[in-house]
């Protein structure tokens, strides 16, 4: 974990008063107050009860206050292409979107294979405003051959690995990863993509792609890879298998054999799934081209009812920045992916609470606990007195409307410009620090 | 909804990049005005005009008779092509048009093997954008002198029984002319194997019908499209030619199983003893050279109408 920024600077003790608290770890949701001291969790209680107070007060009258949320999936793009995205302007989005944590994805330039990188990403040089945890590459410069040392990378720091971006295809090594990292608790995180079936395809195979003469990726390349993950998972005691940004129902289905037949097979959705679909992307709009792509309409409902009936960990932003010049550009030349750390809690609320009715805890968990658990992050993901003091803050009921040109990431990749949101993040709380706060 | 289309400018008056889009009145507008133009006797509508033809694939039919219409209607033109320019050396599609609309370019005329191209240049350029084909997507010119030249052995696009035969799936011309024969009445039925004909083929427009015989697709019909297989376009896909001759070819026998006065089409380049047999490519029923030789007059009309000449 790196810490934020200046902890000396910092107020000794906060006291966050008035506000309704959803800690689905700790099962409270309730109007608590709760005091923050020494970059933990001093005390949770009924409102007015703590005596003495904070150094420092936070008005929290008419506002949820939620463990920091944390965000499984995110490219910060250091070290390498600090054009499109920094650790310091990245976790500033991350900051802004509510995020107290973030785990970094390894697809960088070079690929983080090595303890020395992990050690360079955590390095306070780097102005992280939120805690920052490095995912480490898989296999060395995630080439998907030879295995990284896996041991090397988790004493120095790294929560999980993968290859992202690319997918482990060969069953011998994803075999192996299993295996090593069922050795050592350490999950495998994989992109769920068989690229064999993919070549040349920017989008979800289907009625849009064929109108628009786009080559699809079809449910099939994504929910085969899922489907074979899983039963490595079930074969190998232990092992513990993480699918990125999952995307069909019939990779669903496959977690959810996995999940019958008791193996640790988590999965993560990202805010665009559950809100868009493949035809969104209009006259070839590249701020809707990601991998996975956007879904179907059978698809979306499904991961709808996994977000709802627990199936589902865990809400990733999969947040890719990419610059002007590498969006503006032919469909199919165009890089994948989108910004997402801004935009996130407020279409879980719009679409999923709003929308289809999915209480708020659940959402909180899908924010909290639920990707402190994937990935072992422990002290985080709950409000418990001694956790982190990792807060986060926001009006449920906030109507507003997001402007990429106001976003603090590098880039403007976003397919939800001029959108109109309810929900908003008011602050976040890092360490016990008011590291944003709305205007 | 929430949602608001990201912000985007549109494309300049005249633009042409899809069927799909275009409106009815539009078609028929741009069909009358083809019937009036004479590449042997046209007024100079565009003298002085710089038409830029951009070409990032090859074309034999489409480019030369672009050129010719520009050139019958008194407009100067210009041919970029990938290989000689600098696109070769890695510009950009963008900052190539931005670079012919500085050189003083009234209207580009681009074809590209990435669907959309035409669409993203249309986005950023204050000129009229004309699609000669993008990628798999459409062909919209094409479209427009095939409805031209069955309407000259036609009397309606009403009611007919069109059969498309061959690979759909990299066919821009078919996607073009299923959005324009259906919105006027056509009945049509795709024909090939799954490969070339997959099932969602059927959900391009309403009413499509996707059969894999051509006894079927070619009962009644009154007119047969025909269709190259895009070897560079298959992207891996294994089919066996043998095979697709055997049942897929059109030969002067399965002609016969159309109406007796059925026409046959092909946007060209044809490849006689594979999706045809010469004696098809030449036989009476053939519109295949009509078709190049409406491409002029049908083109006339799409420059005539993009720099706000049209009659």
């Amino acid at each position: 974990m790196l810490s934020a920024k200046n902890p000396e600077r910092q107020s000794a003790s906060l006291l966050i008063k008035g506000g309704h608290l959803i800690d689905p770890a700790a099962k409270i949701n309730a109007s608590m107050d709760i005091l923050l001291r020494d970059g933990r969790v001093a005390e949770v209680a009924l409102p007015n009860k703590i005596r003495g107070g904070g150094d420092e007060k936070f008005d929290a009258r008419g506002l949820i206050v939620a463990p920091g949320f944390i965000d499984l999936h995110v490219h910060l793009r250091e070290p390498g292409q600090g054009y499109k995205e920094t650790i310091a302007t990245g976790t500033a989005a991350a900051a802004a979107g509510g995020f107290t944590s973030v785990c970094a994805m390894p697809n960088t330039a070079p690929v983080v294979d090595s303890a020395e990188w992990i050690a360079w990403l955590r390095d306070p040089e780097r102005d992280a405003v939120v805690n920052v945890f490095p995912i480490a590459a898989a296999t060395l410069n995630s080439r998907g051959a030879a295995l990284t040392d896996f041991a090397a990378l988790q004493r120095a720091g790294a929560v999980a690995v993968t290859d992202d971006g690319k997918p482990i295809l060969d069953d011998e090594i994803m075999r192996a990863a299993l295996r090593l990292g069922a050795e050592l608790n350490l999950p495998v995180v994989q992109h769920a993509e068989d690229t064999r079936l993919t070549e040349n395809a920017s989008m979800h195979e289907g009625p849009t792609s064929f109108r628009l003469g786009l080559r699809g990726m079809s449910t099939a390349a994504e929910a085969n890879i899922v489907d074979r993950d899983v039963t490595l998972a079930q074969q190998i005691r232990e092992s513990r298998m993480h699918v990125a940004h999952l995307s069909t129902s019939d990779a669903l289905k496959a977690v959810r054999r996995g999940r019958r037949a008791k193996a640790r097979v988590t999965c993560e959705v990202t805010p665009h799934h559950f809100s868009l679909l493949d035809q969104d992307v209009g006259e070839y709009n590249t701020n809707f081209k990601m991998n996975p792509p956007l879904r179907s309409a059978t698809d979306r409902e499904a991961i709808l009812v996994a977000l709802a009936d627990g199936t589902v960990d865990a809400i990733a932003t999969d947040h890719a920045p990419h610059a002007t010049h590498e969006k503006e550009v032919e469909f199919e030349r165009a890089a994948f992916g989108i910004t997402g750390l801004e935009t996130a809690l407020a279409l879980a609320i719009t679409k999923l609470h709003r929308e289809h009715k999915i209480p708020l805890a659940r959402i909180v968990e899908l924010f909290t606990v639920g990707p402190a658990r994937v990935f072992d992050l422990h002290g985080r993901g709950s409000l418990a007195r001694g956790s982190f003091a990792d807060v986060t803050i926001f009006d449920p009921k906030k109507r507003w409307t997001f402007e990429a040109s106001k976003s603090r990431s590098l880039s403007h990749n976003t397919p939800f410009e001029g959108w109109q949101f309810t929900g908003k993040v008011v602050a976040t709380v890092v360490g016990g620090k008011i590291v944003y706060r709305t205007d | 909804m929430h949602g608001l289309p990201s912000v985007m400018n549109k494309p300049a008056p005249g633009s042409l990049l899809s069927i799909e889009h275009l409106k009815d009145e539009e078609i028929l507008s741009l069909l009358k005005l083809a019937r009036r133009m004479n590449p042997l006797k046209a007024r100079p509508l565009l003298r002085n005009k710089r038409i830029v033809l951009l070409f990032y694939e090859a074309s034999t039919r489409t480019r030369t008779s672009f050129e010719i219409a520009a050139k019958s209607l008194g407009a100067i033109t210009t041919l970029v092509q990938s290989s000689g320019s600098s696109i070769e050396k890695g510009e950009s599609l963008l900052d190539t048009g931005y670079t012919l609309r500085a050189v003083g370019a009234d209207a580009i005329v681009m074809r590209h093997p990435a669907a959309g191209a035409p669409h993203l240049m249309a986005k950023h350029l204050d000129i009229p954008v004309i699609n000669a084909g993008d990628g798999m997507h459409e062909h919209p010119s094409q479209a427009l002198l095939d409805a031209f030249t069955i309407l000259k052995h036609k009397n309606s696009l009403k009611g007919l029984q069109i059969a498309i035969i061959g690979d759909i799936y990299h066919s821009r011309v078919t996607r073009s002319n299923c959005h324009l024969l259906s919105r006027f009445g056509a009945k049509i039925t795709l024909c090939g194997p799954p490969e070339f004909v997959p099932d969602v083929a059927a959900t391009l427009v309403p009413g499509l019908h996707v059969t894999r015989h051509m006894e079927e697709a070619l009962r009644g019909a009154d007119v047969i499209m025909l269709l190259r297989l895009q070897k560079e376009r298959l992207a891996g896909q294994k089919i066996r030619l043998q095979d697709y001759i055997t049942r897929y070819q059109m030969t002067a026998a399965r002609v016969k199983l159309a109406k007796c006065d059925a026409i046959v089409m092909h946007p060209g380049p044809i490849i006689r003893g594979l999706e045809l047999t010469g004696e098809v490519a030449d036989g009476p029923q053939s519109m295949i050279i009509d078709e190049v030789h409406n491409g002029v007059p049908t083109r006339m009309a799409i420059l005539a109408r993009a720099l706000g000449k049209a009659m």
